[in-house]
C-alpha cells in the first residue's frame, strides 16, 4: 500500500490557494463551538495532488483495461458526457433555483424522460431514484401503493427468481413484502409449474430481469404477464440487462408494469469506484399515480413552452420522494449527452453489437473447451462458463481464473454469480470492445487452463503482478481496521 | 456507429466464428410478436461537436445568477484540483472494488475518507458512503431499529429543526418497514424544539437531531441528545460537514455523544448541480458497525504480509444476505466520495475551518444588511452558523422573483414552514463583501419598488 495521506502530513502544512482569507467568528457562544481538533491532512496542492493520482494508477479501469465485468455493463463512458455536464451552468445551478434559471437544465430533463419512454415503452418516467436499487424499491413501493389503494391489502408476496440479483429480494424485504424465490428450469427459462404454484391471492407482484442474470432471453415473458396478472399482480422489469435489448424489444411490450434502468450501465454514465449510479423509473398508465416526485412537466404559458416540477400535488397518491432534491441531476445529463449522441439508429446498434461481441466471445470459449452454463441457447449481451469440470479435476477455480487474469492485464469477470451455477464466470463485453481485445482475452483464458491442466500451474496465491497480492478477507472482518490511527 | 469500433471484415468474421448468418439470427430467441422495428421517438445521433453546442447553448439560457440560496445545498469553492483528480479515467471509469488487488486506488481513497469523516464526526466509524443526505437519515433509522432491538415502537422522533425533506424521503423509504416518523414541538420563539413540551415515555426507538437546524439556528444538542437517551432511544444527529470544524462534533453531543451521524457531504468539494450526484455520510459508534449498511473498507495484509484494502463485513449486504440483507443498497456515491477526499486534503481542517468563519462572516454582513431595510428582520433570534431566517412584511414569492429579474437568487421561500412571510438566506465563503452590498441594496430596492406599487 501507498503511505497514507496522514502519514505524509506535517503540522503547519497548508495549501494555502485554496483556503479563504480569515474572518472572525461573532455570534457564536462558546457552549456550541467545537472543543477538539479533528486531525484531517496537512498536505501540500502538490503532495495531494501526486499522492491521489498514484492512487488512481493502482486502479483497473475501463479506460485502461478489458472490464468484461458480467451484469455491469462496462462500456467506454464517453469523455464528452462528463466534460458538458460540467459546464458552469449546470454544475453551479442550486436545486432550489427557480424554474426560471433552469429552463435549458429541465429542457434537457424533459427530453430524457420521453427518449426513457421512448426505449422502455412506458407513459411515464421519474428520474429521481439515485441507484438501481432505489428505483427497485421506487417499483416495488408503487406495486404495493396501487394494491393498498384498491384495498388489495393482503398481497404482499413478492415473487423472486433464483437468479435474481441480490438486490431484488432486499428491496422487496425493505417494502415490507415477503419474498417468494422460484427456481430456474435447465434451460434458463423461469419454471412455469413452480410460478404457477406460488401465485395466488397474495402475490403483489413478480422481479424479473430480462434476458435474466443467466444471460439468456426469456422465451415464455408474455405468458408469465399474462399469468401473473391473471392472479392479480403486477410485473417489475429489472432494467440491469436494458443494453442487450435495445430498440428490438421494449419492457411495456413485454406488457411490464413498472421498470428500473441503470443509466451508468446502458446509457454509459460512470461506473466511478462504485457510484454515482442512477435509476430512473417507468411505469405504465396503472402505475403512473403512484410515480416519485419531482418529475419535469412541460406546459405552455402564453403561447411559450415552460418546464416546471410537478409534485406531490400533482400526483396525490405518490410513494413520495427518494433525495433532498430531484435525485442524481449531474449523472441524468451525461446520459442525456450519451443518448443524443447515439442516436436512433447506433441504439439499435448497441444491443446488435453488445450482443454479437457476447455470441462470438462465447463461441470461442466454448471451441477451446470451456464448459457453458446453458450451451444451447444464444448468449444475449453476457453469458456464463461454469468452471466445476475444471475445479473437480484440475482445482482450477472461478477465484483462481479471476485472479490469473489480473496478472494478464484483464479485469475479472463476475465471479459466483448467479448463485445457481457452479464456479461461475459472468463474462459481458459490451459494445465498445474490439475483436482483437476479445481474441487477446480468449487467448489468455486459454493459455491459464492450459498451463493448469498440461502443467499443473496452480494460481492459489495469483495475482502477481498487483500492488497487493490477494488479500486476507478473514482477518479484514475479524481484526476491523476502518480508520487510520497514528497511536 | 459511436464508440464500437467493429469493421465490416471483423463483423463477418464474427459472425462465421458463431455460425450465423446476420446480426438479427442472435435475437431469433425473442419472440417475433414482442419485436419492434425502430425507436421512431428518438432524435437522430448529433456529433460531439453539435451536441457541446447544444449543451453549451442550455447551460447559458440558465444563466449564472448570484445565489443566496441554501437549505441543504451550499455553493462552495471547488479547487479546480478535485474534479481533476477525481475525473482521471482510473478513478471515473472504475467499478466497485471487488477485486481488491486492483482496486486498492479506491479502496485506500475511501479507507481515507472514512478516517476523515470520523475524524469531523468525531465517532467510531464510518461507510464508504450512501446516495445523499435525505436517504442517509431513512438508512440511519432503519439502522437504529436494528441497533436498538428492545424498542419494538418503530417510533422516530424528530425534532423540528430537521430539514423537512429528509423527513418525507425517510418516510417514503422506510414506511414499508413499519417506521413512523413524528415531529418533535417546536418553540415559535426560538424556531428550535420546546424542551417543555417534549414528550416523555413514548418510547421511541431514536431521536433525530440536526445541527444547524434548517432554519439556521442553533439547537441545544447537548440536551437533546441526553434526553433521547433518556428515552432508551438512539440519537441520530444530523450536521453540516462544513459547519464540523467550528460547531461541536455529533460525538461529543451531550453525555455520551450520538450514536449515528449522517448528512449531506455535499459541501464538501461536490457542485450544486441541480440537486446531485451529491453523497451522504454516515459514521457511527463502533458496537453498531455490523448493523451499519453500505460499504465499508479495510485494511487488512497480502500473502506477503504487507497492508492491503478491502472492502469488508460484506455478511451484511444484499449481495450475500440477499432478502436479510440490512439494506438494498448496493452502490455508494464513489466518485463523489473521492472528490471529497481530495477536497478534504486539500483543505485540512484550518482550510475548512476558514470557509466555515467567512461563510459565518459573509452571513452576518448580509443578515444585518438586510434587517437594516423597512419590512424585513429576524425571524428568530440567537447564534447561528452561515444560515439565517427572516420575516418580512409581505409575501415572500413576489419579491424573490423581482430579484430573479436582477439575476439574484435570494433565498429559499422559507413559507410554508414557518408559518409566517419568511425568507431563509445563506452566504458563503464565494461571496466578496461587494456581492453582499449589491444584494442588500437590491432587497432595498425591490422592498421599496413593491412598496410604490401598494
Amino acid at each position: 500500500m501507498s503511505e497514507l495521506i496522514f502519514e505524509k502530513s506535517r503540522n503547519g502544512r497548508r495549501a494555502f490557494a485554496q483556503a479563504p482569507a480569515d474572518a472572525e467568528v461573532t455570534a457564536i457562544p462558546g457552549r456550541f463551538l467545537r472543543t477538539d481538533k479533528p486531525r484531517l491532512p496537512e498536505a501540500s496542492e502538490l503532495q495531494t495532488v501526486r499522492h491521489f493520482t498514484r492512487l488512481s494508477q493502482k486502479n483497473f479501469s475501463i479506460d485502461t483495461q478489458f472490464y468484461p465485468l458480467g451484469s455491469c455493463t462496462m462500456k467506454y463512458n464517453p469523455r464528452a458526457c462528463n466534460a458538458l455536464a460540467l459546464l458552469p451552468g449546470f454544475t453551479g445551478r442550486h436545486p432550489l433555483g427557480p424554474v426560471s434559471h433552469g429552463q435549458g437544465f429541465m429542457q434537457c430533463m424533459h427530453e430524457l424522460q420521453q427518449m426513457l419512454k421512448e426505449v422502455t415503452g412506458m407513459v411515464g418516467v421519474s428520474l429521481t431514484p439515485m441507484a438501481g436499487a432505489q428505483g427497485e424499491l421506487a417499483g416495488v413501493a408503487m406495486i404495493k401503493a396501487y394494491h393498498d389503494a384498491r384495498g388489495d391489502a393482503e398481497r404482499t408476496e413478492i415473487i423472486v427468481p433464483d437468479a435474481a440479483h441480490g438486490t431484488n429480494p432486499a428491496t422487496a424485504t425493505m417494502c415490507g413484502c415477503k419474498v417468494r424465490e422460484i427456481p430456474t428450469g435447465p434451460d434458463g427459462d423461469v419454471d412455469m409449474e413452480a410460478l404457477d404454484a406460488v401465485l395466488g391471492p397474495k402475490t403483489a407482484g413478480i422481479m424479473l430481469t430480462n434476458p435474466s442474470t443467466l444471460g439468456v432471453f426469456e422465451r415464455h415473458i408474455k405468458d408469465i404477464a399474462d399469468r401473473v396478472h391473471a392472479a392479480g399482480g403486477l410485473l417489475y422489469y429489472d432494467g440491469a440487462n436494458l443494453n442487450a435489448i435495445l430498440g428490438k424489444v421494449r419492457p411495456g411490450d413485454m406488457d411490464f408494469d413498472v421498470i428500473h434502468m441503470n443509466l451508468h450501465k446502458t446509457f454509459s454514465t460512470p461506473h466511478g469506484g462504485g457510484g454515482p449510479g442512477s435509476g430512473a423509473v417507468g411505469v405504465n398508465e396503472r402505475l403512473l399515480p403512484f410515480i416519485p416526485v419531482p418529475v419535469v412537466r412541460k406546459t405552455e404559458v402564453g403561447g411559450e413552452t415552460v418546464y416546471d416540477w410537478a409534485g406531490e400535488e400533482d400526483f396525490p397518491q405518490t410513494i413520495g420522494r427518494l433525495s433532498g432534491f430531484m435525485g442524481n441531476a449531474g449523472v441524468l445529463l451525461r446520459a442525456y449527452v450519451y443518448m443524443r449522441m447515439v442516436g436512433r439508429d447506433g441504439m439499435e446498434r448497441i444491443a446488435e453489437y453488445a450482443t454479437l461481441n457476447a455470441n462470438y466471445l462465447m463461441a470461442r470459449l466454448r471451441d477451446a473447451g470451456f464448459e457453458l452454463a446453458f450451451p444451447r441457447r444464444r448468449a444475449s449481451h453476457e453469458f456464463i462458463v461454469t468452471l466445476r469440470h475444471e475445479a473437480r479435476e484440475v482445482n482450477l477455480t472461478a477465484m483462481d481464473v479471476a485472479k490469473a487474469l489480473l496478472d494478464r492485464n484483464f479485469h475479472a469477470p463476475t465471479t459466483y454469480f448467479p448463485l445457481l451455477v457452479p464456479e461461475c464466470l459472468l463474462i459481458e463485453p459490451t459494445e465498445t470492445e474490439s475483436k482483437e481485445t476479445l481474441d487477446n482475452f480468449v487467448a489468455a483464458m486459454i493459455e491459464i487452463a492450459r498451463a493448469a491442466k498440461e502443467d499443473g500451474v496452480e494460481y492459489k496465491e495469483a495475482p502477481y503482478t498487483m500492488p497487493v497480492r490477494r488479500l486476507d478477507d478473514v482477518k479484514a472482518a475479524r481484526e476491523l481496521d476502518l480508520r487510520y490511527r497514528p497511536d | 456507429m459511436p464508440f464500437i469500433p467493429h469493421t465490416e471484415k471483423d463483423t463477418r468474421e464474427m459472425l462465421a466464428t458463431i455460425g450465423a448468418e446476420e446480426i438479427e439470427d442472435l435475437f431469433d430467441e425473442i419472440p417475433a410478436e414482442l419485436r419492434i422495428e425502430h425507436l421512431d421517438g428518438i432524435p437522430e445521433a448529433l456529433s460531439e461537436m453539435e451536441v457541446s453546442r447544444l449543451m453549451r447553448e442550455r447551460a447559458l439560457q440558465d444563466g449564472s445568477p448570484m445565489c443566496y440560496i441554501g437549505a441543504g445545498a451550499y455553493e462552495h469553492h471547488i479547487p479546480t484540483a478535485v474534479w481533476d483528480i477525481a475525473t482521471r479515467g482510473e478513478y471515473y471509469s472504475a467499478y466497485t472494488p471487488y477485486q481488491a488487488e486492483a482496486s486498492q486506488g479506491t479502496l485506500q481513497t475511501i479507507y481515507e475518507y472514512q478516517t476523515m469523516i470520523t475524524e469531523l464526526t468525531r465517532l467510531d466509524v464510518s461507510n464508504a458512503s450512501l446516495y445523499d443526505g435525505a436517504s442517509g437519515l431513512a438508512e440511519a433509522a432503519l439502522m437504529a431499529v436494528r441497533a436498538n432491538r428492545k424498542v419494538k415502537t418503530g417510533l422516530v422522533l424528530i425534532a423540528p429543526g430537521v430539514n423537512p425533506v429528509y423527513e418525507k424521503v425517510a418516510q417514503a423509504i422506510s414506511g414499508g418497514q413499519g417506521l413512523r416518523y413524528e415531529w418533535l414541538p417546536r418553540d415559535e420563539a426560538t424556531g428550535n424544539v420546546a424542551f417543555d413540551e417534549l414528550p416523555d415515555g413514548r418510547e421511541p426507538v431514536a431521536v433525530v437531531v440536526q445541527q444547524p437546524t434548517f432554519a439556521g439556528t442553533l439547537e441545544d444538542v447537548d440536551r437533546l441528545t441526553d434526553w433521547a437517551h433518556a428515552q432508551g432511544a438512539l440519537a441520530i444527529g444530523i450536521a453540516n460537514p462544513t459547519s464540523l470544524a467550528l460547531l461541536e462534533a455529533p460525538g461529543n453531543w451531550g453525555a455520551e455523544g450520538v450514536d449515528i451521524a449522517c448528512g449531506e457531504g455535499q459541501p464538501l468539494g461536490i457542485p450544486l448541480s441541480s440537486g446531485g450526484p451529491y453523497f451522504g455520510f454516515m459514521t457511527c459508534k463502533q458496537k453498531h458497525v455490523r448493523q451499519m449498511p453500505g460499504r465499508i473498507v479495510g485494511r487488512t495484509t497480502d500473502l506477503d504480509g504487507s497492508p492491503g484494502f478491502a472492502l469488508t463485513l460484506q455478511a451484511r449486504e444484499q449481495h450475500i444476505r440477499r432478502s436479510k440483507a440490512t439494506s438494498n443498497i448496493c452502490t455508494n456515491q464513489g466518485l463523489m466520495v473521492t472528490a471529497a477526499t481530495v477536497y478534504m486534503s486539500l483543505l485540512g481542517f484550518e482550510g475548512i475551518a476558514r470557509v466555515a468563519r467567512q461563510s459565518h462572516a459573509n452571513t452576518t454582513r448580509l443578515v444585518d444588511g438586510l434587517c437594516s431595510i423597512d419590512g424585513i428582520e429576524r425571524l428568530y433570534g440567537g447564534p447561528y452558523f452561515h444560515e439565517v431566517a427572516l420575516e418580512l412584511d409581505r409575501p415572500v414569492g413576489p419579491v424573490l422573483e423581482a430579484l430573479g429579474r436582477k439575476d439574484i437568487l435570494g433565498g429559499y421561500d422559507l413559507t410554508a414552514w414557518a408559518g409566517t412571510d419568511a425568507l431563509l438566506v445563506c452566504a458563503t465563503e464565494t461571496k466578496t463583501a461587494s456581492d453582499i452590498d449589491t444584494c442588500i441594496a437590491a432587497f432595498a430596492e425591490t422592498m421599496a419598488d413593491e412598496r410604490r406599487y401598494e
